[in-house]
């Protein structure tokens, strides 16, 4: 289970922006994922805890957004939305084709615990 | 916006900002891909290997698909002309490694234990053991799995997928990740297609032309030697290219499209 792996590397980045920001805490933190970018969301939210136990992130909620799979033809220009195993233009029906949507995987957001300075 | 912890909010992206839920928090936006360390890893990696002028292959498939078959049968037609080198990833057991040094070029087994997939710093360890000098091709042999190892670049330049004739002629739409970051993919074992009646390499060709691959697709035989002959000529020709590509002061990465993660968290 990779996703392990994308867990503990999405909380070393969280922990790494808690201390740029010098919070105490992370109240939540939003993931944008794409069906093409290998990570099986389902997994990446079980293990999610296990690699936030014990950071500043453990509380934190994992927001999972999910982008849709969307392709532009380089032959024709269309743009529409696909299958994740069928990447062909819809509106000529050439392979030939880019992903616009739908292989990312991005730390979009994450909101952060900063306590008031101490204003004397 | 501060420069340190990654916040770049543009115009495309800006639409994803948004108002902090929690009262008292603060919401800083990141747009930063979640394997940025291991990223960065490999683009160090990738600079090693520039730096000497050689050419990084990962070859990547589900178990027993013939990786190193393939890689032994490479070995033993190219070791004359240039030196080769092998990093060999499994779950459990030096084999790979030891079937490779019996072709007389090294190889360094990273034994994965749990881990289904290589990373780029498992790679930058493993170079530490390895003598890189004048060496020309470091073929890298992935974990048997089509699933996690797609999502780790480790520093290569290519990546190869295997599908032996003995799977399914399907397996690209059900792996679309893996078969998509393919730069080749090769059918092998084909020297059994005649026994076996239900793989259409045809019909595997259409599935990876799915997923907007342009990919070449090469047909061949390890163990029978049919198809070494184009295999053995692209790879050679790549190594051409990526001479002039260090001659240039350039790089490769692996299939995907090279704009990939930068699209999503840059454009406008
Ligand atoms: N018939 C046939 N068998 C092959 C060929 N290449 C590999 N094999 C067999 O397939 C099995 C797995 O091969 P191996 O190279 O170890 O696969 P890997 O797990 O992908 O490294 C072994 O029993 C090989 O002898 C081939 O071209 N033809
Ligand atoms: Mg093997
Ligand atoms: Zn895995
Ligand atoms: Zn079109
Ligand atoms: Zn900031
Ligand atoms: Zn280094």
């Amino acid at each position: 289970m990779h996703e392990l792996s994308v867990a503990q590397a999405l909380v070393e980045q969280v922990e790494d922006l808690a201390s740029q920001h010098g919070a105490t805490g992370v109240y939540l933190i939003r993931v944008r994922i794409g069906p093409l970018a290998g990570i099986e969301p389902e997994l990446l939210a079980v293990a999610f805890p296990l690699a936030a136990a014990g950071t500043r992130a453990e509380q934190a909620r994992l927001d999972l957004v999910m982008a849709p799979v969307r392709v532009r033809c380089q032959t024709c220009s269309a743009e529409g939305e696909a299958q994740p195993n069928n990447l062909v233009c819809g509106a000529c029906g050439d392979w030939r084709t880019r992903i616009v949507s739908g292989d990312e995987m991005i730390l979009e957001t994450v909101e952060l615990d900063i306590p008031e300075p101490i204003v004397s | 916006m501060c420069d340190t912890c990654g916040c770049n909010v543009t115009p495309g992206n800006a639409k994803f900002a948004y108002q902090p839920v929690v009262p008292g928090s603060t919401a800083v936006s990141v747009l930063q891909g979640l394997l940025k360390k291991n990223d960065d890893q490999a683009a160090h990696n990738r600079a090693h290997f520039d730096r000497r002028g050689i050419l990084a292959i990962n070859l990547m498939s589900a178990p027993g698909s013939g990786k190193t078959a393939l890689l032994e049968a490479t070995i033993a037609a190219l070791k004359g002309q240039f030196k080769i080198a092998v990093i060999e990833g499994d779950l459990e057991t030096e084999n790979d490694a030891e079937r490779i040094r019996a072709q007389g070029v090294a190889a360094h087994q990273i034994v994965t234990g749990s881990a289904c997939h290589l990373d780029a710093h498992m790679i930058h360890d493993a170079l530490h053991h390895m003598d890189l000098a004048d060496l020309d091709l470091l073929f890298i042999e992935n974990v048997g799995n089509l699933v996690c190892p797609a999502s780790f670049d480790l520093g290569q330049h290519l990546n190869i997928v295997l599908l032996s004739v003995t799977e399914g002629d399907d397996k690209p739409a059900k792996y679309p990740v893996m078969f998509r970051g393919a730069d080749a993919v090769l059918l092998t074992k084909t020297d059994l297609l005649a026994v076996l009646d239900d793989f259409d390499p045809d019909k595997a060709e259409r599935h990876i032309r799915n997923l907007a691959n342009p990919a070449p697709i090469l047909r061949l035989s390890a163990r029978k030697g049919e198809g070494m002959m184009a295999w053995l000529v692209w790879l050679q020709g790549q190594l051409i290219e990526q001479r002039k590509r260090v001659e240039a002061g350039a790089t490769q990465r692996p299939a995907s499209q090279p704009e990939g993660a930068r699209l999503h968290t840059e454009t406008a």
